[in-house]
């Protein structure tokens, strides 16, 4: 049980392990629990002081969720007009010193994108959740990923990156809803979870391993200018020298974090001769393909990158190099297989396996695909 | 007739009086346009602070247009927003600190056009924040363009034969259409027209800030205003103009104050009335 600091005025929360979870902490038989709502309680847990989100399938547990346990906490929760006000809710919240949670899925995160680019430029910490459907457009409520070029290259305007964290089960996206909150806070940023529509809406049995999160009082909050010169939370340099420096700067953090928060996990990499690529749901397809493959004495072996950005491009060479092949296994068209090609720079062939619109590839199309790749392979090296 | 002695100690010279000061929380001069209204509201919204003590516990939630430099010269805590989106920046920090003043500051090309739905929502909601919504019916940063409050006829750079209501519609009275919501505490539209306004200007501004204070709900002030140079006038026209078409379209006035039983004469959401009209 864990006292988190509030700012005076703020009442004072206790903030234990979660109740109406079934999942004391205390109490380490694991419990089944939806994915949309583990993320939501891993942040009640971490201590989220507000959370902000609009409806949207299927994250929109997400939100009952929250709705229900944040004032339960004597936090804040809004319901927003719309996607934008509610990450703009959350860009105050933050400013004026919150743990802000936001949540939405992939057309609405198009919508936030102009508050993500805000936000990375005044250096806001906020975590934004994309439980990841079909696109274009409205798409399908099937779980995709083709949103992986905007999470990771963009979603608004200008010089800036976002930390990335993809969760491939729900016990680690209890994880990594607490890791992007202290993400945020080191280095003042957005950071974005990139879950899809089946971590979001699947159950899976997760040990109770909320965990609970400090808070430091960071001296450039909004709490009224008094006696002190007041601060400025903006992202507006008019002179484009002065811009240029802000940028400079930014882009020093981006490069401290691609230097020491790359992250990823490997599974039968001893001796591979073919390795798979991939992340979220489609590494647990992917996983399986690599076990039938393995039993059928092709050894393969599974690279699945927790941080998308930074795209852990120097271990995935290092583990590439002597293979026969890489292949990318995702659910879009093929995204993430241009960091891949960028990671592995030429050294071995690279091919892609994907599905799209909220379809999921098959274990055993992801192997069919591989040995078509390596046949492919073979032919061109001969 | 007899004459005081003289005293040995000299005559102490009257204290001086202080007749003019910049308030302390204005900070520096403004950049703004000769003529512009902003420096006027800038310098009400500073005294009011200073008046009601609240300086220290005030954040200013800025918005995208020449209102964006209010940070500037308003020594305040202060939040820059994205265009638009003032009104739920505002939601987000008054929510998370309902114990500190807070307060947007926007013009009428961002709340009354890119900012209509947070505006409306807040409002709705009725979000324990004040709005300062300075309107001189035109973009004025980006060039003198049309916005949804320009007047039927106005040439700007945007409606080069004047706004055609066949085709660019009709202005939108923002202040009357908000003050139809029971979230919405306290309503008026005022002008920096002249003197006189000014001063009811201020008192508007300054009711706002206690019916927050008070802890009741959303109040907005719509402050109309000028840009000599979007309008294509020396500052003195502008301000005639003002006084002149500007509040006939725009009328001037307390449009609600709940916690003082102003309110219009409208039915309510919730009233027993079950029709508006005879009959239907």
């Amino acid at each position: 049980m864990t006292v988190v600091d509030r700012p005076a005025g703020a009442r004072t929360r206790i903030v234990a392990s979660p109740s109406g979870t079934g999942s004391e902490a205390h109490h380490l038989d694991r419990v089944l629990m939806k994915g949309n709502e583990a993320m939501a309680e891993a942040a009640v847990a971490a201590g989220c002081d507000a959370y902000f989100g609009y409806p949207i399938t299927p994250q929109a547990e997400l939100l009952e969720w929250m709705a229900r346990r944040m004032p339960e906490e004597g936090r804040v929760f809004v319901q927003a007009e719309s996607e934008l006000a509610a990450i703009n809710m959350g860009l105050g919240a933050a400013a004026a010193g919150a743990r802000v949670l936001v949540s939405s899925s992939s057309p609405g995160i198009s919508l936030m994108a102009e508050a993500m680019s805000y936000m990375a430029g005044s250096r806001l910490p906020v975590v934004l959740i994309n439980v990841q459907r079909g696109g274009p457009g409205l798409g399908s409520i099937g779980a995709a990923q083709g949103d992986y070029f905007q999470a990771t290259k963009g979603h608004g305007h200008g010089d800036y990156r976002v930390p990335v964290l993809a969760p491939s089960s729900i016990a680690e996206a209890i994880d990594l809803v607490r890791d992007a909150f202290i993400l945020a806070e080191r280095y003042r940023t957005p950071v974005m979870l990139l879950a899809d529509g089946i971590l979001g809406q699947a159950m899976e049995p997760v040990a109770p391993t909320f965990r609970t999160l400090e808070k430091s009082a960071p001296n450039w909050i909004l709490d009224g200018a008094d006696h002190r010169v007041p601060r400025v939370v903006k992202s507006l340099h008019l002179r484009p020298e002065d811009l240029e420096q802000h940028d400079i700067a930014l882009q020093a953090v981006y490069d401290e974090i691609t230097a020491t928060e790359q992250r990823w996990a490997g599974e039968q990499l001893d001796e591979a001769e073919v390795v798979l690529v991939a992340y979220g749901t489609a590494a647990r397809v992917a996983r399986t393909a690599v076990e039938r493959m393995r039993a059928e004495g092709l050894r393969a072996g599974l690279f699945r990158p927790i941080t998308l950005w930074p795209f852990p491009s120097e271990p995935l060479r290092a583990v590439a190099k002597g293979t026969r092949a890489v292949m990318a296994v995702e659910m879009s068209s093929g995204q993430m297989v241009e960091d891949v090609r960028l990671a592995i720079e030429g050294a071995v062939p690279v091919f892609h396996h994907g599905r799209m619109g909220g379809m999921v590839p098959s274990p055993d199309g992801v192997v069919d695909a591989v040995r078509r790749a390596l046949g492919m392979s073979e032919e061109a090296g001969r | 007739m007899t004459t005081e002695p003289m005293t040995t100690a000299p005559v102490a010279e009257p204290e001086g009086r202080t007749i003019y000061r910049r308030p302390l929380l204005l900070s520096n001069p403004t950049s703004y346009c000769p003529g512009c209204g902003h420096g006027i509201v800038h310098r009400l919204v500073a005294e009011v602070l200073e008046e009601l003590d609240i300086g220290a516990k005030t954040i200013l939630v800025g918005s995208v247009g020449c209102s964006v430099f209010a940070y500037d010269f308003l020594a305040l805590d202060s939040v820059e927003s994205p265009h638009g989106r003032a009104a739920a920046v505002a939601t987000g920090v008054k929510r998370y600190r309902p114990d500190k003043v807070v307060f947007t500051y926007q013009g009428d090309g961002d709340l009354a056009a890119i900012g209509t739905a947070e505006i409306i929502h807040a409002a709705a909601r009725g979000e324990r924040f004040t709005t300062i919504f300075v309107n001189n019916g035109i973009y004025g940063m980006t060039g003198g363009q049309m916005a949804p409050t320009t007047l039927p006829g106005q040439r700007t750079t945007s409606s080069p034969r004047g706004r055609d209501v066949e085709t660019q519609g009709y202005p939108l009275p923002v202040t009357e259409m908000l003050s139809l919501l029971p979230g919405v505490q306290y309503a008026a539209r005022v002008s920096v027209g002249d003197a006189g306004l000014v001063g009811k200007a201020k008192q508007a501004i300054k009711r706002a800030f206690e019916v927050q204070l008070e802890g009741h709900g959303f109040s907005i002030v719509e402050v109309l205003s000028t840009c000599p140079v979007g309008w294509g006038m020396t500052p003195t026209d502008a301000m005639t103009r003002l006084r002149g078409v500007v509040m006939d379209a725009y009328p001037v006035g307390t449009f609600v104050d709940r916690p003082r039983r102003i309110a219009p004469n409208l039915p309510q959401p919730g009233a027993s009335h079950r029709s508006i009209t005879e009959g239907f």
